[in-house]
């Protein structure tokens, strides 16, 4: 299949399977397959290295980043106090501007919208710009699955589509490829699927930008439907606003007759003045640039300007469950700039795919299993245990999510909806320790017994490896040895240290921490 | 309508009290430069464009330097004539031209409602002058005059500019640079599906 001709639909379903989520493992096990993985580690650690510098340098540059941070948490804080009258305003705003709004409660309900208004339109393809709520819905395999292909415009999400691969990043989503893969991709697919790469095509970023370029134009140019999400809706004009880099969103945004927008509900602002706020805190968190290069706003239809049939579709999908978590409900604030992916020691270490899900690393930790629900799956149950909770994600998140507040507050929902049943080893533990430490001269026998011990470990002033089931820890981590002399032995031996303060030789311990 | 009621209905439910806290706004609202003008020719030249700064009788000069190698440009309707060079035989978006057509339009040139000096960003409401978005979009050249007195000096005071605009409806399209990506190897590549280069003419009365 070598023509630069559309392809009809049967033909294109063959070669576009969307990959899904489903079926990635818990993610330590997911992890460690990653951690082995050295192309990746090299990849994400020159990525997230590259960004986080970025980052760093342009938002020390506002004398007043720290207020805008402020600002921007209150102005999320006050959306979700009053959500429900935000929403109101904001569907009145759009019908007086000549949008058509649709409500729908899951991902089913949202993706049976778009399709139904593809066919009323009666195409067979539409173009799509990068969004991460059509992700999350996985609006790309239900339009496949009703015969209608989708292409992704964003160079990223087109290289993620055309390796049958899984995004790893919300923002640079095929960043774990390097330039050589991304050559293979764009070789050996694009031409099944339409305008075919040069064969002489090599692997600098140019160049391939070049190919993507000219493999989208023709579906950009002939495109009738498009498909899009928004970064933010404004409640009092009805105005949504595109942040992007490359131009395929305006293509999207502006070429077809018809634009479908398909937006969570959390992504409200009250008012148009809000963005001056928001404007300035995500390109600088995203891309570490000033100013991203494209920023579209649309307030429904444009006479003689743009698609002339514009429907937004306001979704729910869980975003009221989380709403109602009082700790958690903090999520709702992200404006997915990925800030908190690019300086998170684990996300560089293992990338996207660990995580299971379109949201990956910090925001993706706590994000999922409250979209997903806590108890639903152990893979969901193991990513709020994916955190060193160093809190770095939280000094860098622009609108103040508290990411390891939200972390703990799931670890121990994850430990409540698992009570009841077997007892797992972890339980076993803390309830033995609960009544070793539950007396005095129970921890006075167990403290004899640790120096007793020591005298056998203390040369090396670190516990080894264990056996079976305390290996799951000592695999990972070192443990210091315990003292010779408990400090209650050593109270009641020296009176509190008034007579005879000599040591019993308590070795200095060296070596503890993580190997 | 069952499922906006649902919606709506659970959103009310998530037993969140439902008042007004106050906003701290206490982020700078404007900013004080000592050159806005130049500010904002360094950050825009910082995303590899061009400017050229000219006085109001070079303008139609600096233009034709700017278009130079392009044979066909479009010109939305309402663009100041007098910054037209001479010799150019502009081509007029009326009646509209279609995607196709524009896709063989070698540059567009146009003019603009706001600047922001800290970002580097020009933005364009649409409206006389400025053309339909398409026009500054499928062209792989962007030509833009501007007028000194257009750029202000960071975002709020752009957002408070361009509020009328919005409020009439318009479009908004905020240009900073020329399209560029870093999704491969985070290597900066300009020119992925917007005009791949973006020249500014830069009018100062006083130049």
């Amino acid at each position: 299949m070598t023509s630069g001709r559309p392809l009809n639909t049967l033909e294109t379903l063959k070669t576009l399977k969307t990959q899904t989520f489903l079926g990635i493992p818990p993610f330590p096990i997911a992890a460690k397959k990653a951690l082995a993985d050295s192309q990746l580690r090299g990849n994400m650690h020159h990525a997230t290295h590259t960004i986080r510098t970025k980052r760093a340098r342009v938002t020390s540059e506002l004398p007043d980043w720290e207020e805008l941070r402020v600002a921007g948490a209150d102005i999320k804080d006050d959306v979700m106090a009053n959500l429900d009258g935000y929403l109101v305003q904001l569907e009145e705003s759009l019908v007086k501007a000549g949008a058509t709004v649709h409500w729908a409660r899951d991902a089913a309900e949202a993706n049976q919208i778009v399709i139904d208004i593809a066919r009323r339109h009666k195409v067979g393809e539409v173009v799509k710009v990068k969004s991460m709520a059509t992700g999350e819905i996985e609006l790309n395999v239900a339009m496949e699955e009703a015969g209608i292909s989708v292409w992704e415009t964003d160079l990223a999400e087109l290289i993620v589509q055309l390796g049958h691969d899984l995004p790893s990043h919300i923002l640079v989503p095929a960043i774990h490829r390097n330039r050589a893969e991304v050559r293979e991709i764009f070789l050996r697919e694009m031409g099944k699927v339409g305008m075919p790469a040069a064969a002489d095509l090599s692997d600098e970023p140019a160049e391939l930008a070049g190919a993507a370029r000219r493999h989208l134009r023709e579906k950009f140019l002939r495109a009738k439907v498009a498909v899009s999400g928004a970064n933010f809706m404004v409640a009092d004009t009805g105005t949504l606003v595109v942040v992007e880099s490359e131009g395929n969103g305006r293509m999207c945004l502006t070429l077809p007759e018809v634009l479908i927008s398909v937006v969570g509900i959390e992504k409200i602002v009250p008012t148009w003045a809000d963005l001056e706020v928001f404007l300035q805190l995500l390109p600088r968190s995203a891309t570490g640039e000033r100013m991203n290069p494209y920023t579209s706003t649309w307030t429904g239809v444009t006479q003689g300007d743009g698609p002339q049939e514009v429907h937004v579709v306001l979704l729910d999908n869980n975003r009221t469950t989380v709403l109602a978590d009082e700790v958690g409900r903090q999520a709702l604030r992200c404006i997915r700039c990925s800030a908190c992916l690019n300086v998170c020691p684990v996300y560089e270490r293992v990338g996207g795919h660990a995580y299971g899900s379109i949201y990956p690393g910090p925001i993706g930790a706590i994000l999922t299993p409250m979209l997903k629900g806590v108890g639903t799956s152990a893979q969901i149950d193991s990513l709020p245990f994916a955190s060193s909770l160093c809190g770095v994600c939280y000094e860098v998140c622009p609108v103040r999510i508290n990411i390891p507040q939200v972390l703990v507050h799931l670890r121990e929902k994850v430990v409540d909806s698992h009570r009841g049943g077997v007892p797992g080893t972890l339980m076993t533990t803390m309830k033995g320790a609960s009544w070793l430490l539950g007396g005095g001269w129970r921890l006075g026998l167990l403290q004899k017994a640790a120096g007793l011990s020591s005298r056998v470990l203390w040369k090396q002033g670190v516990i080894g490896r264990m056996p079976r089931p305390m290996s799951r820890w000592t695999d990972a981590r070192d443990c210091p040895a315990p003292p010779r002399e408990s400090f209650r032995r050593w109270w009641a031996r020296t009176d509190g240290g008034l007579k005879n303060a000599g040591s019993a030789s308590n070795t200095p311990r060296k070596g503890t921490g993580q190997k | 309508m069952k499922a906006r009621e649902e919606i709506l209905q659970r959103v009310q439910s998530a037993n969140i009290a439902a008042t007004h806290q106050p906003v701290r706004r206490d982020y700078a609202h404007t900013v004080e430069l000592a050159d806005p003008v130049a500010t904002f020719v360094e950050r825009v030249e910082d995303y590899k464009a061009t400017v050229i700064r000219t006085g109001l009788d070079g303008v139609a000069a600096a233009v034709a330097k700017s278009l130079e190698g392009a044979r066909r440009v479009v010109v939305p309707a309402g663009f100041n004539e007098s910054w037209l060079p001479e010799g150019i035989d502009p081509v007029p978006d009326e009646p509209a031209l279609s995607s196709e057509d524009l896709d063989g339009i070698d540059a567009v040139l146009t003019s603009a409602t706001v600047a922001i000096a800290v970002t580097g960003t020009i933005v364009l409401d649409h409206t006389e002058g400025q053309g339909r978005r398409a026009l500054t979009l499928v062209p792989d050249l962007h030509v833009c005059v501007l007028t000194a007195d257009q750029i202000v000096g960071d975002v709020p005071e752009a957002v408070a500019r361009l509020s009328a605009s919005v409020d009439a409806g318009r479009p908004l399209t905020w240009v900073s640079g020329p399209s560029a990506t870093v999704d491969i190897e985070l290597i900066r590549v300009h020119g992925v599906h917007g005009p791949r280069t973006l020249r500014v003419v830069l009018v100062e009365s006083t130049a």
